[in-house]
């Protein structure tokens, strides 16, 4: 039963994957620049290189084909070749991936811990001048434009994870907040907190375990906005990750880079989301 | 002699011998001191491949600069053509043929030889039909092969089937390939070789050993041991990074930063002069462009985009945009071009009023503060820009405010550069442009894909099937009597006369030429920025490092 | 509920959102000359009687392009941060009520979401608008675009919070006294929603208003020369520089006083609610 489950699970996760892929292809090759090519406006080109260029991608014209052949290929383990850099897709990954693993990593559990000891502290004082300074921070953190808190990491010399937490900490924060706030005040909580348990052991007993399922939905979801986040951080720090060969990717319209990027953010993304919600509903007590 | 003398003389002798071989050695010595620095500098993109009969983008002519070897090359400074690997060559009257005396004895960065096969080598590969770079295509003049013929192992002629402008010229671009070598292209002559690359961070290059140049002193080059270029696009990052030490240079600096940093360290920086690039906008007259006709007729009039041309306060735009280091452009030739630049254009000088009775005498006319076609149009057109580009967007937004002054409102709209590209190429779905042209050389012939109206760079109406103006036709004749004529008189004559209809006809508006602004770290030694790319270190292989 | 703050906290914001409101309102009194005109004898200037917070790269006045600005910013940022809370509302909540099937569908759909490049389906909207569009027309689609793609990460909490409260006693006591369906999903699910619906609001404004000068990047955005707050904070990307030109921070400042003021108002009234 619970093999039939998983199986069916992990079917809809590759059916979700190759969905996304084959919809990221289909914006980027609908996307007006498709068969632009900066290289075209060099005055020293003649004209049969000119159309060489714009013919380049005459292949990939046809989305469905394109991405049938890409799915073969990946099959046998070749992801194809980058039109922008030139190298193989499958190469630039493999180098690129560990640092933003890392970066990615590290800003998200800088971030938890800053958002959920800022959240946990809010809700355990429940004292409105404390609510309010914590809401300016974040609230600053939450206005700071990402470029700016990257190059603030350049400027002062710090890990660019530490630009990705100060980016996601704020959406964690407020959330957790919420979540914490509303489930102090539910019934059982008062009843609790009458019949003399400490706030402690009612924060950590009773408040937490309520808004526990919430709080891992948000922590799945708080994988892709780690990610979003690296984008500009590695772009601006100079950073070599998958965030950078992104931007790169999207300038250029490199539609084999960006289709197999699409493909390994969704398969992030689901299994972060699915773990998320397999573990809340085991925490609630039910079948996944 | 006595015993006494004959050992005074012997003392003396070894005396001389043991000052000889401390001045060697001593010599040796500063010469590995000097050869042990490292030049560190950023490229603003990722290298898109090592072979230098490849380059396209900017990084890659960076790196193929470093390390290629060429057979001539113009002196950045003097702009004057000096041997390289070819220590002389000879011209033929029509054109066609150039043959080369190379120097013997040099050697690839791993060892192999270098001869006159090589040389062949690399034309049939620049050559090749399938290659399409811009290098090649430079050579392409007409249809036919080319042909080389190795006279010995140190001479070789090479013939092309039409004569090629500025022959000699063009082969500062041409980085020599090696026939034999298993390292393909990465076997170089020039002073350095690409030791490490990470992809996305940094490309590291060594010291050619096998190096064939060497200083007055007889001391080998290069002085450095090795550079470091950092893969850095962003340009407040870069400055930062040189503020901190970690950059040695910033080959093009920012006006805004040029200033700040004069401020603080005026002897870092520096301003050469106005550069060989220029910033234009032209107005779109492909007669498929998918604009209402009376937008068409508008563009297409020589008396309106003159009096918009004159309506453009372009002082303002240098002294704001870019903080003074800039001037008004006159043409597609900036003064700094000494030979080729038209000293007989006059400035466009900034006079709304002329524009607007201009205007006036072609049918226009103001209606509070609205300027109306005689069909009774609102004059409103829209400029497109690539996002990103600071300047050209402060240049739009002020040409905004000139234009509203005689009432034309004008909307601006920045893209990204490939949507850009997309309208102007192959939709047309546009009505008036801000770009910028970048030019590496001095001779007009590279700007022949741009001045030809069947050509794909013609940006304003590309690809004619015939000149669709007499203007057109006529400039046509003119760039190509200097394409096929060997007498620079004679071209310069030609080009002249292309600049003077390029005035008056004012297909590109041109704003402002920019100043080349560079920054050198006090711990550089031998840099002197010009303005020919690439300005900091095009001597590079007497630079050293403190 | 009470229709007059008692609380300090709260009635601070209010007064404090009035307040910014009622500047940006006055911005053709305070800042008669306007945003557009350029002052290129004094540009980059220093705070001064005649700029109070001094003039930007091409000569504008700073201060009117701050008061401008927040017309754009505070009208349109909260718009589209409500329309993006209500589709979170919708496809989150709704999903996450209902259950099985239509919950494992829509967090399938969020996930997507997630996941796919929207910066071309964002170049293709550009792409379709004319070109001499009206500089509100653009910034009105910029917002809509962010609003219709913003919802997908409060979608996810929603879910989940609403498939806890599905089974929760009260709802199942609702149910059991007949209430159904939509009454079910409006009176007694939605409600308990609000903590994660406020804080996707609260989220929301700033991210678009930063997304929003972001944009500029596609052509969508504020057009010159109309000012926006996104358009004035992109100016604190010269850092090298706005360390010694303090006064660039102003927009900054201005975005988080609003923003904790929308946070304080909000969360007052989620207590109130409670």
């Amino acid at each position: 039963m619970l093999g039939k489950k998983m199986a069916r699970h992990g079917l809809a996760i590759v059916a979700t994957v190759l969905l996304g892929g084959l919809l990221s292809a289909t914006l980027v090759r609908l996307a007006p620049g498709f068969d632009a090519d900066e290289a075209q406006l060099d005055p020293h080109l003649n004209s049969e290189s000119v159309q060489a260029l714009r013919h380049q991608r005459l292949e990939q014209h046809n989305i469905f084909r394109f991405y049938f052949h890409s799915l073969r290929r990946a099959a046998h383990g070749d992801l194809g070749t980058s039109l922008s850099l030139g190298q193989p897709v499958s190469r630039l990954l493999r180098e690129r991936a560990p640092l933003t693993l890392r970066l990615v990593g590290m800003g998200l559990l800088v971030s938890w811990t800053v958002a959920m000891a800022l959240a946990l502290s809010a809700a355990w004082l429940r004292v409105s001048a404390y609510d309010a300074l914590t809401t300016v921070i974040s609230g600053t953190f939450l206005c700071i434009p990402a470029a700016v808190l990257a190059l603030l990491s350049v400027l002062w010399n710090v890990p660019g994870a530490l630009a990705v937490a100060l980016i996601v900490f704020p959406r964690v924060y407020r959330y957790a907040h919420n979540l914490l706030a509303k489930a102090y005040c539910l019934p059982h909580i008062i009843t609790a907190r009458a019949k003399g348990l400490s706030e402690l052991r009612i924060l950590f007993w009773h408040v937490v375990p309520i808004a526990g399922p919430q709080l891992l939905a948000l922590a799945g979801v708080s994988v892709s906005i780690a990610l979003g986040a690296a984008i500009p951080v590695e772009a601006l720090c100079g950073l070599a990750g998958v965030g950078q060969l992104a931007w790169q990717a999207a300038l250029a319209r490199d539609l084999p880079l960006l289709t197999n990027l699409t493909i390994l953010v969704t398969l992030v993304t689901l299994l972060a989301n699915s773990s998320a919600d397999v573990i809340g509903h085991m925490l609630r007590g039910e079948e996944a | 002699m006595t015993n006494l003398q004959g050992r005074s003389a012997r003392m003396r002798t070894m005396g001389r011998k043991a000052i000889a071989v401390s001045m060697v050695c001593l010599g040796l010595l500063v010469g590995s001191v000097l050869a042990q620095g490292e030049l560190r500098l950023c490229l603003r993109s990722e290298p898109k491949t090592f072979d230098p009969l490849k380059v396209e983008d900017d990084a890659s002519v960076t790196i193929r600069y470093l390390t290629g070897g060429v057979l001539l090359r113009v002196n950045r400074q003097t702009q004057a053509l000096e041997p390289e690997l070819a220590q002389s060559w000879k011209v033929s009257k029509d054109g066609k043929q150039i043959t080369f005396k190379l120097r013997s004895g040099i050697l690839f960065s791993d060892g192999t030889p270098f001869s006159a096969e090589d040389v062949a080598h690399t034309v049939q590969q620049l050559m090749d039909p399938a290659l399409h770079s811009p290098t090649g295509d430079a050579f392409r003049s007409g249809p036919g092969n080319v042909e080389t013929k190795i006279i010995s192992s140190t001479q070789i002629s090479i013939t092309f089937p039409t004569a090629v402008a500025g022959l000699d010229r063009q082969f500062d671009q041409v980085a020599m390939l090696s026939a034999h070598s298993p390292q393909k292209e990465m076997a170089v002559l020039g002073p350095f070789m690409v030791a490490d690359y990470k992809a996305g961070s940094t490309v590291q290059l060594k010291r050619n050993p096998n190096y064939w140049k060497t200083d007055a002193q007889g001391r080998k080059l290069p002085y450095l041991g090795s550079i470091r270029l950092d893969i850095q696009a962003n340009r407040d990052v870069e400055m930062l990074r040189f503020k901190r030490g970690e950059i040695d240079l910033v080959n093009s600096l920012d006006s805004d930063y040029f200033d700040k940093l004069a401020a603080t360290s005026p002897q870092l920086v520096h301003d050469a002069g106005p550069s060989l690039d220029s910033e234009q906008m032209w107005f779109n007259q492909v007669a498929k462009a998918p604009l209402p006709e009376y937008k068409k007729n508008w563009f297409r009039s020589a008396i309106f985009r003159r009096a918009i041309s004159q309506a453009i306060n372009r002082e303002d735009l240098s002294r704001v945009v870019f903080r003074g280091h800039a001037q008004a452009a006159l043409g597609p030739v900036s003064p700094a071009n000494k030979f080729w630049f038209n000293s007989k254009l006059k400035a466009q000088a900034y006079t709304p009023d002329a524009a607007l009775k201009a205007l006036e005498g072609d049918g226009f006319r103001l209606e509070n503060g609205t300027l109306k076609d005689k069909e009774g149009n609102a004059v409103v057109f829209s400029i497109v820009t690539n996002a990103g580009n600071k300047y050209r967007e402060r240049m739009a937004t002020m040409i905004q405010e000139d234009l509203q002054k005689i009432g034309v409102h004008v909307n601006v709209v920045t893209l990204d550069f490939p949507s850009l590209i997309e309208r102007m190429t192959q939709t047309f779905d546009y009505e008036a442009i801000l770009l910028g042209l970048t030019n590496t050389g001095l001779d007009p012939n590279e700007q022949m894909n741009v001045w030809l109206s069947s050509s794909e760079n013609h940006q304003w109406n590309p690809q004619e099937k015939s000149p669709e103006t007499a203007w057109e036709a006529e400039i046509d004749r003119l760039m190509r009597a200097q394409a096929s004529s060997a007498d620079a008189k004679k071209r310069k004559e030609s080009f002249d006369r292309v600049q003077e209809i390029a005035l008056e006809q004012a297909p590109f508006i041109y704003l402002v030429n920019r100043n080349a602004l560079s920054a050198v770290a006090a711990t550089v030694q031998g840099a002197i920025p010009v303005i020919l790319a690439p300005q900091t270190y095009w001597n590079v292989e007497r630079l050293s490092v403190k | 509920m009470k229709l007059w703050p008692t609380n300090f906290w709260r009635s601070s914001a209010c007064a404090v959102l009035l307040l910014v409101v009622g500047l940006s309102l006055a911005a053709n009194w305070l800042a008669p000359a306007g945003y557009a005109k350029q002052y290129r004898d004094a540009t980059d200037a220093s705070p001064s009687p005649q700029h109070w917070l001094g003039t930007d790269e091409i000569g504008r006045d700073r201060f009117a392009r701050v008061l401008y600005g927040t017309r754009i910013s505070l009208l349109l940022a909260p718009a589209a941060a409500l329309l993006t809370t209500l589709m979170a509302a919708l496809v989150g909540g709704l999903g996450g009520y209902l259950g099985g099937a239509w919950a494992r569908g829509a967090m399938a759909v969020t996930d997507l979401f997630l996941s796919l490049p929207w910066l071309f389906l964002l170049i293709t909207v550009r792409a379709m608008m004319p070109l001499n569009v009206s500089p509100l027309a653009s910034v009105l689609v910029t917002f809509l675009m962010l609003g219709l793609l913003g919802w997908t990460s409060a979608a996810r909490v929603l879910c989940s919070t609403a498939g806890s409260l599905r089974e929760s006693d009260f709802v199942r006591q609702a149910r059991a006294s007949g209430i159904r369906g939509g009454r079910l999903f409006w009176i007694h699910v939605l409600p308990n929603l609000k903590p994660v619906l406020y804080a996707q609001f609260w989220i929301s404004i700033p991210v678009f208003i930063l997304s929003e000068a972001n944009l500029g990047i596609l052509g969508l955005g504020v057009a010159e020369p109309m000012p926006s707050w996104g358009s004035l904070l992109k100016e604190l990307e010269g850092l090298v520089s706005v360390g010694e030109e303090p006064w660039k921070f102003v927009p900054l400042i201005l975005l988080v006083v609003v923003v904790t003021a929308f946070q304080l108002v909000l969360s007052k009234q989620a207590e109130v609610a409670a």
